[in-house]
């Protein structure tokens, strides 16, 4: 089977510092990949290249088999891949219902459409609500974003990112920052994008509990290389990685 | 969520409407009337402003390209060709086409680049304009300008004012429309995160553009108005003041409202009327800028969203309250 999500000796240097150093991956469709390494390891900076954000130094991104390095962020969401962001990253001004509706809006392709009234659109309104209320935002939709509280934050973040009904699905530490009682509800929304068999998702986090239960595959950034990539069991198994990660390295308060 | 009509803002409106259509048949003011008449023009020029500044977050500094491109294509057609109705309609198509096409070339050109690049590159090619209008003495007649017939049907002061009355009322639906409208939303949301805005899927510098040729249509028709209503055009019209009073109305009225660029557009010329009027007392009063500068400063320290913002954000609290 042909890998949907691949790369080819990626690389991105900000001076002499390279945070992504040649790395070469493949993720298979509908699978659910955790990325984990320590702080600056380089996790977002990957996301940066596949989502487009960053241009590489050197190396190629191809997604589904075509190359994909040096289309725009935009292009690469049109393609099928969506991703949220590990700080928060939302339309401060807007309400919170404008935000997902946005993404709505993104998804059902309507882009240049001058003159309809919001009520043509009604639906797009519908379809924020219940992202909403799956992320248990469903009575802060008139709030401006601005105003919600970290963790609301996050929560909005990832209706937009499930807006968007990719099929590749990045996710960036996306229950950091949430109060303790509200991370099982957003882990319960995780597990069910990912029972319904449909989406390859591609999760960066540092919570073990969660990374080990959830994944198919696991792999560990260090220093900006692809320490290893195995099944999670593999992983925690391998000597190397509890020398150079799992060990005093892992920094658990983040 | 309580409705009062003291804060229902349609009801407000509903009445200024009113008002304004009664005035001419209440009042004998001549200079009232005209008066009205040019904050009715500069409001819709203010909003077109609005729609770059407010709405997308594009500063710039040379919007009266568009404004100069307006009233001397409106002047020239009415002068060269004939002073009837058509010459001036064939006058207002022509003005949409050329200021179409400026603001699309000018939006291509640097819109994919820093933001400052846009407000540099309408500075200057409006200060070619303006030497365009100055050198091309056949059509312009120079920094002078020319005066000309208008349309007999329009000669009526009151007859100007409800035509740019309606003109106002009609840009202001036409612009609420847009700026409410799926890509009106994408406006906003390039306006507050660029970057995510493009990861959503939207092509940004697509939809800047698009900002970029609305601002240009609407500022360059009420460029047509603003020459009918004077009946003489010359070079003023393309300088640097220009872009500034829409900078000054949009920004004293309210960001991103559309309405407060009428509110803004009558405070300006209403404070420039009287300063004008005080000028025959002290000199001091004829340098309006200083006035203008110290109203900007003050504008942007304590209220910063504008009239309406703040009517706005009292609004909100009187119906938490
Ligand atoms: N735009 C940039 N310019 C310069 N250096 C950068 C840039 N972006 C990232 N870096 C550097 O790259 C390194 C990796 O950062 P990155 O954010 O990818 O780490 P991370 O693995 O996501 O860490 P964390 O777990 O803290 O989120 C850091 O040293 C960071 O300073
Ligand atoms: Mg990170």
């Amino acid at each position: 089977m042909q890998p949907i999500l691949e790369t080819d000796k990626l690389t991105i240097a900000f001076g002499g510092h390279k945070p992504v150093n040649e790395v070469s991956l493949k993720i298979m469709p509908n699978t659910f990949t955790s990325i984990i390494g320590p702080n600056g390891a380089g996790k977002t900076t990957l996301f940066n290249l596949l989502s487009g954000q960053l241009k590489p130094t050197s190396g190629r991104v191809l997604m589904k088999g075509k190359e994909i390095t040096h289309l725009s962020p935009a292009k690469r969401t049109r393609l099928g891949m969506g991703r949220s962001f590990q700080i928060t990253n939302v339309f401060p001004s807007l309400t919170v219902q404008e935000n997902v509706r946005l993404a709505v809006q993104a998804q059902a392709g309507v882009y240049y459409n001058l003159f309809a009234t919001p009520k043509k659109h009604a639906h797009f309104e519908k379809r924020a609500q219940e992202l909403l209320e799956t992320v248990l935002l469903g009575q802060k939709g008139d709030s401006l974003a601005k105003n919600l509280a970290h963790g609301e934050k996050r929560k909005l973040e990832i209706a937009m990112l499930l807006a968007l009904e990719t099929e590749v699905l990045l996710l960036d530490e996306p229950t950091a920052g949430m109060s303790l009682e509200e991370v099982p509800s957003i882990l319960e929304v995780i597990r069910q994008i990912k029972n319904q068999g449909n989406r390859t998702i591609l999760l960066i986090e540092h919570k073990m509990d969660m990374v080990l239960s959830f994944s198919e595959r696991l792999m560990v950034l260090f220093n900006g290389k692809l320490l290893a990539e195995d099944t999670p069991e593999n992983i925690m198994r391998s000597e190397l990685v509890q020398k150079a990660y799992l060990g005093g390295l892992y920094d658990d308060a983040s | 969520m309580k409705t009062n009509w003291l804060v229902s803002s349609r009801l407000w409106m509903g009445m200024a409407a009113i008002l304004l259509i009664g005035f001419p048949f209440v009042s004998d003011s001549r200079s009232a009337l005209i008066l009205l008449t040019q904050i009715f023009i500069y409001a819709v020029f203010a909003m077109s402003y609005d729609i770059l500044l407010g709405y997308t977050g594009i500063i710039s500094f040379g919007h009266a390209m568009f404004f100069g491109i307006g009233a001397y294509t409106t002047a020239i057609f009415l002068h060269r060709w004939d002073h009837t109705m058509l010459a001036f309609l064939v006058s207002l198509l022509v003005v949409l086409v050329l200021t179409g096409i400026v603001s699309y070339l000018i939006g291509v050109m640097t819109l994919r680049l820093k933001s400052h690049f846009y407000a540099m590159l309408t500075l200057a090619v409006a200060g070619l304009f303006l030497v365009l209008a100055e050198k091309w003495r056949d059509l312009t007649k120079g920094s002078d300008g020319f005066t000309f017939y208008i349309p007999d049907v329009l000669k009526d002061r009151t007859t100007l004012y409800f035509a740019s009355f309606f003109f106002m009322i009609i840009m202001f639906f036409l612009l609420k429309r847009f700026t409410d409208s799926p890509t009106g939303k994408v406006l906003q949301a390039i306006r507050e995160n660029e970057q995510r805005t493009e990861s959503l899927g939207y092509q940004i510098l697509h939809y800047k553009i698009i900002a970029s040729v609305v601002a240009g249509l609407a500022a360059g028709m009420s460029g047509s108005m603003y020459a009918i209503t004077l009946r003489f055009v010359n070079t003023a019209v393309f300088g640097t003041n220009v872009t500034l009073d829409a900078l000054l109305m949009t920004i004293v009225g309210g960001v991103g409202t559309l309405f407060g660029s009428i509110v803004g557009s009558a405070l300006i010329l209403l404070v420039h009327a009287g300063l004008t009027d005080l000028a025959k007392i002290h000199w001091i009063f004829e340098r309006w800028m200083i006035f203008f500068g110290a109203l900007y400063i003050l504008a942007v320290m304590f209220f910063p969203q504008g009239v309406v913002g703040m009517l706005r954000q009292w609004k909100e609290k009187w119906k938490r309250a």
